[in-house]
């Protein structure tokens, strides 16, 4: 048997981003598409909110799939399989809403690929008729094509440097989907947009001269994930939110992205601070 | 002959005064600032004691400990013995000796106070605590770490041997939930794992102890006091499951399902209160329960040894007049802000504080600005540069017997500030009630409670903040007691 938080299997996925497959039956159980966990690597270690890629009931395996970019994330993604994680705590948030909506366009960027999987899933499981957009840097930071693709009815990929798919943006490539089916009368019910907080603000700019219902998944700094500190409150049609009880799902035309961006960045020079410590540390021991 | 020597000396001996580090040097640091009373001190304060004969002071505790019997033991050097005459009535004498507020309470009530200074009757309760704790870990530096100590001190028994006297003694008992492992809940365990059931306390965060681990800072209560009672609690067969979130992870029927006769409820109050002002999320405004949890669980204190960062800046500004906005601004002091403020809408007189912290804040140079109200945060570039105050003055007194704060027309001012951190209260945290809806709420979203902590969902007892709204660590305790007692009727009858 496994242990608990047990690291049963860790791919390289894309550049910088890692995916593991954590042995956590109960969370495995109860997790609903949408929903994050909160992670303690080690002993010293902050609460990492992450949302939940993939679950397995059956083996009892939840994954998470991470950018690394903190000292954190680097830590993390040096962990192997056969290790585990401190602490696991979850499933947090309210799970997406899932329903039979119609057309669906479901645009993920960057990192932010791995929890559409789940809602593409669930929506497709539903009857809707799933537009997959992918958005990525370059070819090799993409991840789950080919899982996304198998629920999709239709899938595209974007780069910004043109190494794969259509070249640019997803908002650029958005807009020319949604005016080509403006003209064909292909009527979207609704969009999802999960990626970096600027992508999401660009998306829903757009969605909202369409007038189509868009849904983003929020990513601000959280301490304990269960509404206790208000650490994540954002802006929701001017009223504060806690996104990680109230969220993390939110009607993106109503969000404040310019106030979820600048709190986003509160602690930039401590990350800073922190990641210089522990790449020299890291040095030093590649040394020896 | 006892009584010979219990008698009050005839001098009049002042009240033992508790040493402390110096303001100055201890703002620079975390460590307990109270340094607790010595042998000898102890003893000399248990001899202003009048051994009433009808004492008041009982009356005055919210668990009912029998002072009077715990300072005679010390007056007799029987330390362990006064310990345990205290764990009697409670389980966590280390957190109720520093944290409690005795002025309130069993010092209020004290005989002595009405012409005198009380007895430190919240000093010496530490007292005993320490001196076992002090005892144990000189002892433990030659046996090995599963040994404990019981409570008269002299035998030394494993943890094992606790855990087997207690199930071969009571076997056959049913299984209890305890839900939230903060004062009440710990109390509610260890009371209930005492009569011999099988108890689990779900735990949200990945540390037990509740506000004791995440609210109270470690200078005015050492988190390794907080862990030793605690493990108290494990060792009387306490299973502790931490991060579970009942109400994500199990909802309280699954519990049910999962062969639970009976749940507690103690969630206490998580929900952090704001004042819903212009600028309130702008970069710099902390919750009182973020900035502390910052500090005291995750040890931002020691960033980056420890990977949790909190911002750091020379002006902090804190709003509120409670323990907790006390607690707030003396860390502020700590983390090296150079001007710490306290924003209050009332006077000194009506502060909810304690006393003895006010002036523990005062001397560590905490500026106080009473009858000043916030009414809108300014920033700059998406953080804090100022906070616009409207002075205040006190009208008739309100609903709860303080004089009612009016703002004065035209008063309207700027305080500089970098860091604003937001302490008016808390309230109850909606996670686990979202999903039990046959749990009656209050307009608060308090759970409604009888006396003996019975909800309107048959099983389900619930006690402490997450009923009462935010109050003290005693009061909490006092519940989980109580509930535990109905919770043992409850499920030997049957009868809801």
């Amino acid at each position: 048997m496994y242990a608990q938080n047990q690291i049963l299997n860790k791919r390289d996925l894309a550049k910088d981003i890692v995916s593991f497959d954590i042995f956590s039956p109960v969370i495995a159980q109860k997790a609903k598409a949408g929903q994050f966990v909160v992670i303690r690597i080690d002993n010293k270690g902050e609460r990492i909110p992450l949302t939940i890629a993939d679950s397995d009931k059956e083996k009892g395996v939840i994954n998470l799939t991470i950018l690394k970019r903190g000292k954190s994330t680097n830590l993390l993604s040096q962990l192997n399989t056969g290790q585990s994680i401190m602490d696991i705590v979850g499933p947090l948030g309210r799970p997406s809403e899932i329903e039979n909506f119609g057309n669906v366009i479901v645009i993920g960027g960057g990192v932010g690929i791995a929890p559409t999987y789940p809602i593409i899933k669930a929506l497709k499981l539903k009857d809707n008729y799933v537009i997959s957009i992918l958005g990525a840097k370059s070819k090799d930071g993409l991840i789950f094509e080919n899982e996304i693709k198998a629920y999709s009815d239709e899938f595209y990929i974007c780069s910004d440097d043109g190494t794969c798919g259509f070249k640019g943006f997803v908002s650029e490539f958005l807009i020319k989907y949604l005016n080509d089916s403006k003209t064909k009368n292909f009527k979207i019910n609704r969009v999802i947009a999960i990626g970096p907080a600027l992508m999401m603000k660009t998306v829903c700019e757009i969605t909202k001269n369409y007038e189509i219902k868009t849904i983003v998944s929020l990513n601000p700094i959280m301490v304990d994930g269960t509404g206790m500190c208000g650490s994540c409150r954002v802006e929701v049609g001017g009223n504060t939110k806690f996104a990680c009880v109230d969220g993390p799902e939110f009607d993106g035309h109503l969000v404040d992205f310019n106030l979820l961006i600048s709190r986003l960045n509160i602690y930039c020079q401590e990350e800073n601070i922190a990641l210089k410590k522990f790449m020299e540390n890291h040095k030093c021991k590649m040394n020896i | 002959m006892q009584n010979e020597h219990l008698k009050p000396k005839k001098e009049k001996i002042p009240r033992t005064k508790i040493s402390e580090q110096p303001a100055k040097e201890r703002i620079k640091n975390f460590n307990e600032v109270e340094l607790g009373y010595t042998e000898e001190e102890a003893l000399r304060e248990s001899m202003r004691c009048l051994m009433c004969k009808k004492p008041k002071c009982t009356e005055g505790c919210p668990v009912g400990i029998d002072i009077k019997s715990f300072i005679a033991f010390i007056k007799e050097k029987q330390f362990e013995k006064a310990l345990e005459k205290i764990r009697e009535k409670n389980a966590l004498p280390g957190i109720c000796g520093r944290v409690c507020p005795q002025e309130d309470q069993c010092e209020k009530t004290c005989i002595l106070g009405l012409k005198d200074e009380p007895v430190a009757i919240g000093k010496l309760e530490r007292f005993a605590a320490d001196y076992e704790k002090n005892k144990k870990s000189s002892k433990n530096q030659v046996n090995a770490k599963n040994e404990f100590i019981d409570c008269d001190g002299n035998n030394i028994i494993s943890k094992e041997k606790i855990n087997k006297d207690i199930n071969t003694s009571l076997n056959n008992k049913a299984k209890v939930a305890v839900i939230g492992a903060g004062p009440a809940g710990l109390t509610c365990s260890g009371e209930l794992a005492k009569m011999g059931y099988d108890v689990t306390l779900f735990e949200a965060l990945h540390s037990a102890g509740g506000v004791l681990v995440y609210g109270i800072p470690e200078f005015r209560l050492p988190k390794e006091i907080v862990n030793q009672e605690i493990e108290y609690v494990k060792s009387l067969g306490v299973e502790i499951k931490l991060n579970t979130i009942i109400g994500k992870t199990f909802t309280i029927d699954e519990l049910f399902e999962n062969g639970y006769k009976s749940v507690f409820i103690s969630t206490g109050a998580g929900l952090p209160y704001f004042l819903g002002i212009p600028g309130e999320n702008l970069n710099g405004v902390y919750s009182a329960n973020e900035y502390l949890t910052r500090v005291n669980l995750m040890k931002a204190y020691l960033f980056p040894e420890w990977d949790t960062p909190i911002k750091k800046a020379d002006i902090v500004s804190v709003i509120g007049g409670g323990n907790v906005a006390l607690d707030s601004a003396r860390t502020a002091l700590r983390l090296g802000a150079k001007k710490v403020y306290i924003i209050y809408r009332r006077s000194e007189a009506e502060m909810p504080g304690r006393i003895e912290e006010i002036k523990h804040a005062k001397e560590e140079g905490v500026k106080m600005v009473f009858l000043t109200n916030p009414v809108e945060i300014i920033g700059e570039n998406g953080w804090v540069k100022k906070i616009k105050c409207i002075k205040m003055q006190l009208g008739e007194p309100d609903e709860t017997g303080r004089r009612r704060p009016i703002p004065v027309i035209n008063s309207e001012h700027e305080i500089d500030t970098d860091i604003i951190v937001i302490a008016i209260g808390q309230g109850p945290n909606p996670v686990l009630t979202q999903t039990s809806p046959d749990i009656k709420l209050n307009k608060k979203g308090n759970i409604i409670a009888d006396s003996v902590g019975k909800t309107s969902k048959k099983g389900v007892f619930a006690g402490g903040d997450i009923v009462t709204g935010a109050a003290t660590v005693i009061l909490a305790m006092g519940a989980g007691k109580v509930a535990a007692k109905a919770i043992d009727e409850y499920i030997k009858t049957g009868v809801w």
